[in-house]
């Protein structure tokens, strides 16, 4: 079992996700992550589905991925070839003996207090999932009053685009 | 152009789309459509008593004719009764177009009256499906229906229309323009793929060509026979591509799978290599998969990329269409044979000649003078010959008919292979009655199946569609009881029907407006048979009273090996000779 991220292009037509979601379970495969959202084509989006299945079975979900009507392309984006965002929104506990050090956590990871009450600070993070989690686990030890995440983005590096690349299941 | 409504845009549509024939039940939400439905010169429209029946007549009706099955239901209800067939159609790949009538737009999601999102429920048994609200939409999305259900891998798509989207004016243009950039099914096999099979196959000892439904869909069997006379290769049809090569020919070891024939199961379980067309390794033919043609490399060719390597890894994957996949072999292996290269089987046919010869399908016939299921099967058979049409249901009699019946020819066998529908015969032989109304049609059903949908008997009779009905009567759910025989003590919990005392077939068959005939002795059922095909004025049910204990053979129990098959209770065949090898 490993994480496998999977770029799919789809018509932007009603159904769609209910579609992909409703595969994924009856073919029993858990998603972890899902980001759905336009892309530079009209009329398509894309989907970043984060799965940890090992490689036979990743295949099989990805050709019967490929069967269904609306999608129109999926790519595999290899963990180290690829960047990969997630974005956190995370609100702490903070008081005059705490506030400071999370300030500087904030720094040291690059993230940004984006609101301030007498009592808790939210923080805004974006990184890549390896990053979101070590910033968690230190904010852990003041208190998390809240947390929303969104799913994983990612996009190839190079100057190739995804509708460039051929298709995984040829 | 003239202002029409998206009923009256629907049925120009069908018209458009070459239908000549549709089966189903009107109700309030697809209500509009049936008004021009009326009106409509090209279209057959039979009335049947349950959409499941219009569902499986649909598919009857696609496999014998080769085009697509259409079947038309209201909402709610209507549309749920079609789940079954479509399942059906979905497993065994039958191009089949469902329509179904909806709630109007602004009632979706509040709960209406008969309203269910059908669109959502069949997302996982059907090719594609659609929800058509503007009745703009409806001639693109038929075409686009009838153009997935019919190309690639068949199957079915379910068009979902909205009352308003009916009702509404709209124009009419056809042929409409299609959208679909994510649909390319390959049907062009690989060259150098085919190149590779090729040299495989000549290098092969012990080659067997393990042919599937999909050869069936292509209409490949004309191909198939050039290329195992070609090679000489032996040929094994499973369950869904019985018809696809004669059972006739000498090449022709029989059914693979959990009731399949010694030699047909021992050929693959000694086979170095399979040839594998238009089929799945579904588990029905497999057994214990680990265990499956152990020694055997994999030629896999179909169309459905996501088939190959599903169950069984493929040394040589082969995406294509069966019938240009084998002309490309063929081609390539006469280049093979041109070089002086080809191979040699003799040592292979010589063991699989002994099995064939040592274990043949057979039966007893019961010593308490009772009927033998087998042998009305067998005489169905033998005296309707292989170019009537023979739809079955699920169950022994569906074994039966598949082990006993000698099929030659492609599209003369129906039933219902993947799913396992108890209940698909008597629609499933209307609907093939509907598409080739020249040749006799038999349903060889059980009283069980039976019992799930002889209501379209009424049907039948009063649209002239008269089908024959060979009724293999044993007062059980027989395999199910065969099971409960062999792995539950003979503990036949809710298996006995109670058919010899209700109901009366022959007085059902009667009530029906059809001839009832009834058959209990050996001497009977040849005479029964022959009257049976005098009469074509009503459709005929012949209740043969059987006994109760026949059991299929030979069998591989469910999970096991196939190597554990036994061609009768606790007998296994002698797989090698002390001398061979």
């Amino acid at each position: 079992m490993s994480r496998h991220t999977l770029s799919v292009l789809v018509e932007d037509q009603p159904g769609v996700l209910a579609r992909i979601a409703s595969l994924f379970a009856r073919r029993g495969f858990n998603i972890e992550s899902l980001a759905v959202g336009p892309t530079e084509a009209a009329g398509v989006s894309r989907m970043t589905i984060v799965v940890n299945v090992a490689e036979s079975p990743l295949e099989q979900v990805t050709k019967q991925l490929n069967k269904l009507i609306n999608v129109l392309k999926i790519v595999e984006l290899d963990n180290s070839a690829a960047v990969q965002r997630e974005l956190l929104l995370v609100k702490v506990k903070a008081d005059n003996n705490t506030r400071s050090a999370i300030l500087e956590t904030v720094a040291l990871f690059r993230a940004k207090v984006v609101d301030v009450a007498t009592d808790a600070i939210t923080i805004e993070a974006t990184g890549n999932h390896d990053k979101i989690q070590a910033l968690l686990k230190v904010l852990e030890e003041y208190g998390i009053k809240e947390l929303v995440q969104s799913g994983m983005v990612a996009i190839g590096r190079g100057s190739k685009a995804v509708s460039d690349r051929t298709l995984r299941s040829n | 152009m003239a202002e029409i409504t998206g009923a009256q845009s629907l049925i120009q549509s069908l018209e458009s789309a070459g239908v000549d024939t549709v089966f189903g039940i009107p109700g309030g939400a697809i209500l509009p459509a049936y008004d021009p439905m009326m009106d409509s010169k090209k279209i057959r429209h039979i009335l049947v008593r349950h959409e499941q029946g219009a569902g499986h007549a649909a598919e009857g009706y696609a496999h014998v004719t080769g085009r697509v099955g259409v079947c038309m239901a209201t909402s709610g209800p209507g549309a749920t009764n079609l789940v079954t067939p479509i399942a059906d159609a979905h497993m065994d790949s039958i191009p089949m177009v469902a329509i179904t009538g909806q709630v109007p737009s602004n009632a979706i999601g509040t709960d209406a009256f008969q309203e269910a999102d059908i669109r959502g429920i069949t997302f996982p048994i059907t090719k594609h499906n659609y929800l058509v609200t503007k009745a703009d939409d409806i001639p693109r999305a038929i075409a686009e229906a009838f153009h997935l259900a019919s190309t690639g891998r068949p199957g079915p798509v379910l068009v979902d229309i909205s009352k308003d989207a009916l009702n509404a004016k709209t124009s009419f243009n056809w042929p409409p323009i299609m959208n679909l950039p994510g649909y390319h099914p390959t049907t062009k096999p690989n060259s150098k793929r085919v190149k590779e099979a090729a040299e495989r196959i000549i290098a092969a000892k012990k080659p067997v060509l393990y042919v599937g439904g999909g050869v069936i869909r292509s209409n490949a069997a004309k191909e198939l026979l050039q290329l195992a006379e070609l090679t000489q290769i032996p040929v094994v049809t499973t369950l869904m591509a019985r018809g696809a090569f004669p059972d006739s020919h000498p090449q022709h070891l029989g059914m693979p799978g959990m009731h399949g024939s010694v030699a047909a199961v021992g050929s693959l379980q000694q086979s170095d290599l399979l040839i594998a067309l238009g089929t799945r390794f579904d588990d029905r033919v497999t057994g214990q998969l680990s265990s499956f043609a152990p020694e055997a490399d994999v030629i896999h060719v179909d169309i459905d990329p996501a088939e190959i390597g599903k169950n069984r890894f493929a040394h040589i994957p082969i995406v294509g269409d069966a019938k240009e996949t084998i002309i490309e072999l063929i081609a390539a292996l006469k280049d093979e044979h041109k070089a002086g290269r080809t191979g040699n089987y003799e040592a292979w046919w010589a063991n699989l000649n002994r099995l064939r010869t040592e274990y043949p399908l057979g039966y007893d016939h019961p010593t308490d003078g009772s009927l033998s299921p087998q042998y009305v099967i067998e005489r169905i058979g033998a005296i309707n010959g292989p170019d009537a049409i023979y739809a079955a249901g699920v169950g022994q009699h569906q074994m039966w008919a598949a082990q006993f019946v000698k099929y030659e020819k492609p599209g003369t066998w129906l039933n219902s292979g993947g799913l396992g529908t108890m209940g698909y015969a008597i629609p499933a032989a209307m609907g093939a009655k509907v598409g080739a109304p020249d040749k006799t049609v038999w349903a060889i059903d059980g009283d069980g199946c039976f019992q799930m949908t002889n209501q379209e008997l009424a049907t039948c009779t009063l649209n002239d569609i008269p089908i024959k009905v060979g009724l293999i009567n044993n007062n059980a759910l027989g395999m199910v009881r065969q099971w409960q025989s062999l792995f539950y003590n003979n503990r036949y919990s809710n298996t006995d029907l109670n058919s010899n005392r209700v109901p009366d077939f022959v007085k059902l068959a009667d009530a029906y407006g059809c001839h009832g005939l009834r058959c209990e002795t050996r001497e009977e059922v040849d005479k029964t048979i022959e009257k049976a095909l005098e009469l074509n004025d009503a459709p005929v049910v012949i209740d043969f009273v059987v006994h109760k204990d026949a059991m299929v053979w030979p069998m591989v129990a469910a999970g096991m090996s196939n190597s554990e098959i036994k061609f009768a209770r606790d007998m296994a065949p002698q797989w090698m000779r002390s001398d061979d090898e």
